[in-house]
């Protein structure tokens, strides 16, 4: 039933990018994300489009979860194209009634489309090849330098990963509750907005019990094993650079060079 | 009421390369009136199996039929069914969530569309059953005992009377005693209504004393579906899929290799005081 649901997925296999230290992974993100605001021409978009599609390939990550993510947004997506498209002011190419598609409209729509999908398959590629785990720990190496202005770097990517960690148990959990209230006659399904409404509590109550117990559990067995927080406390497998991570760097200063060339020749 | 499984296949995750074979090629009849012990290691299959006969997991292969009806069929009544075969989850006072007692274990005839008076009635005579005492009724259910809360959550489904009871590790986390009083308390229950009881366990020191009938289930098969003295006399295949037969059997075998004339199919403790009185005698 509802574990059916994939979240925050992340896609086991043996490639380069999976290998990469996660900050690299994280700062390329942000590059590349960065990188489709600066360019505004098509050159530039083949360029970031090739960009994605070596990387997607290097993942070895089938390119049919990528567009799985995409799902999710297509509407966020339909509605920006349609504002886009006909409230932009310009050059009026056809008009119906109160609504005007113009020239620039087309080229807006298409161009943020463009954008936001490649934003999405962009950060998918860094969700799907890296473990949650790894993520906040390259976070948390990331934001270190925050903790001059008293950031609780640590406990922050310490609640990221716990809060990450209980998704799945609590998918899990959701699971096992439903199906013990359906076997006691409970209908989650029929009946209209409010008695549905009416229908959770014999889900959530359980539920938000057992998160509690859980928490309550997981806090004494952290203090059980002498957790006090991020102060003085080291790493098992510290995140260390490879020759790999430098090449990608390197790569990655590359391609972010050339679109800020191609911002500054191609208009 | 019988339940009859007909080929029953059970894949998780089918499509994905996760895919787990949790149920190969099940078939059982369960007739009326059975006291019966499913057992198998974790693992086994056996709690994907029960979920099968109230029919909240649709096989993905091969039928089941409840009365002489395929559950799966598109007209078929599911709410009735689940009231008809009532399974208890682990853990079930993981479940509780009313403010006392006494509304809880409402719950479910409510939701069967009874009136008032009956549900209360039901909710009643199924908090008794259970011997839960009445000073407990109206006190909330998260200030019960483990045991207790057990009972309260037990009561819930038993309040729908279902002719097949189905309780999946109705002991896990309890102590001793605590154990023995709730499946003494069952075999009461059974005793008394004559409904069918499937009791899932993984310890086949706790059903060897109550049940008739043993299924034992290992990697999605049934391995073996006899009575408890036939099952036991395979003891060393069992242990071999990481199960036991009770202790008694082990000591009745060692006694008998040593060289005392006992038969060596007790499965209670009773019966093989019984059996090593009459070698004595002899």
């Amino acid at each position: 039933m509802i574990r059916d649901i994939t979240l925050g997925q992340y896609y086991q296999a043996d490639s380069v990018i999976h290998k990469l230290d996660p900050r690299v992974k994280l700062t390329a993100t942000i590059c590349f994300i960065v990188s489709l605001f600066v360019v505004r021409s098509w050159v530039g978009y083949m360029v970031a489009a090739v960009f994605l599609a070596a990387m997607i390939k290097l993942s070895k990550v089938p390119f049919k979860y990528m567009v799985k993510g995409m799902k999710a947004i297509v509407f966020i997506l339909l509605i920006t194209v349609v504002f886009n498209l006909f409230l932009t002011p310009g050059e009026v190419l056809v008009s119906v009634w109160k609504f005007k598609i113009t020239k620039e409209g087309i080229h807006f729509a298409v161009m943020m489309a463009v954008r936001l999908s490649f934003l999405i398959v962009g950060s998918s590629v860094m969700t799907l090849t890296t473990t949650p785990n790894s993520l906040t720990d390259g976070m948390e190496k990331l934001m270190k330098p925050l903790k001059v202005f008293k950031v609780p770097v640590h406990e922050v990517a310490m609640m990221m990963s716990i809060a990450l960690r209980f998704i799945p148990i609590l998918l899990e959990e959701t699971d096992k509750i439903m199906k013990a209230q359906i076997a006691r006659g409970a209908d989650f399904e029929s009946g209209n907005l409010i008695k549905k409404a009416k229908a959770m509590v014999p889900l959530l109550v359980p539920l938000f019990i057992s998160a509690f117990r859980r928490a309550n559990d997981l806090a004494m067995a952290m203090e059980a094993r002498c957790y006090r927080g991020g102060e003085h406390r080291t790493k098992m497998k510290p995140l260390k650079y490879a020759g790999r991570d430098r090449i990608a760097y390197g790569v990655l200063a590359a391609y972010f060079a050339v679109c800020v060339c191609i911002r500054v020749y191609f208009r | 009421m019988p339940i009859i499984l007909n080929h029953v296949d059970y894949i998780y995750s089918g499509d994905t390369s996760l895919a787990v074979h949790a149920l190969k090629d099940v078939n059982l009849v369960i007739p009326d009136g059975q006291f019966i012990g499913l057992i198998g290691h974790t693992g086994s299959g056996k709690s994907t199996l029960v979920q099968h006969l109230n029919g909240l997991i649709k096989p993905t292969g091969g039928n089941i039929y409840f009365n002489g009806e395929d559950i799966h069929a598109e007209d078929y009544n599911k709410k009735k069914l689940r009231s008809k075969v009532g399974l208890v989850f682990q853990y079930p006072e993981h479940q509780l969530f009313e403010i006392d007692v006494f509304t809880d274990v409402c719950f479910g005839p409510k939701n069967l569309g009874l009136s008032r008076q009956e549900t209360e009635l039901r909710a009643y005579a199924a908090l008794k059953q259970v011997g839960l005492e009445d000073e407990y009724f109206y006190q909330s259910p998260f200030d019960l005992s483990g045991g207790q809360k057990r009972r309260v959550a037990i009561a819930g489904v038993l309040a729908m009377k279902p002719d097949v009871l189905i309780l999946d590790e109705p002991t896990a986390g309890l102590d001793p005693k605590g154990r023995d009083e709730i499946l003494d308390q069952i075999a009461k229950l059974k005793k008394e209504t004559g409904i069918t009881v499937i009791l899932v366990s993984h310890s086949m020191e706790d059903v060897a004393k109550y049940v008739e009938r043993i299924i034992v289930m290992n990697k999605g098969s049934v391995m073996y579906d006899d009575t408890p003295k036939e099952v036991f006399k395979h003891y060393r295949e069992l242990e071999e899929v990481g199960l036991a037969a009770p202790q008694v059997t082990y000591i009745m075998q060692a006694l008998h290799r040593n060289g005392l004339p006992v038969h060596t199919d007790a499965t209670t403790i009773e019966e093989a005081k019984e059996a090593i009185l009459r070698a004595l005698k002899k």
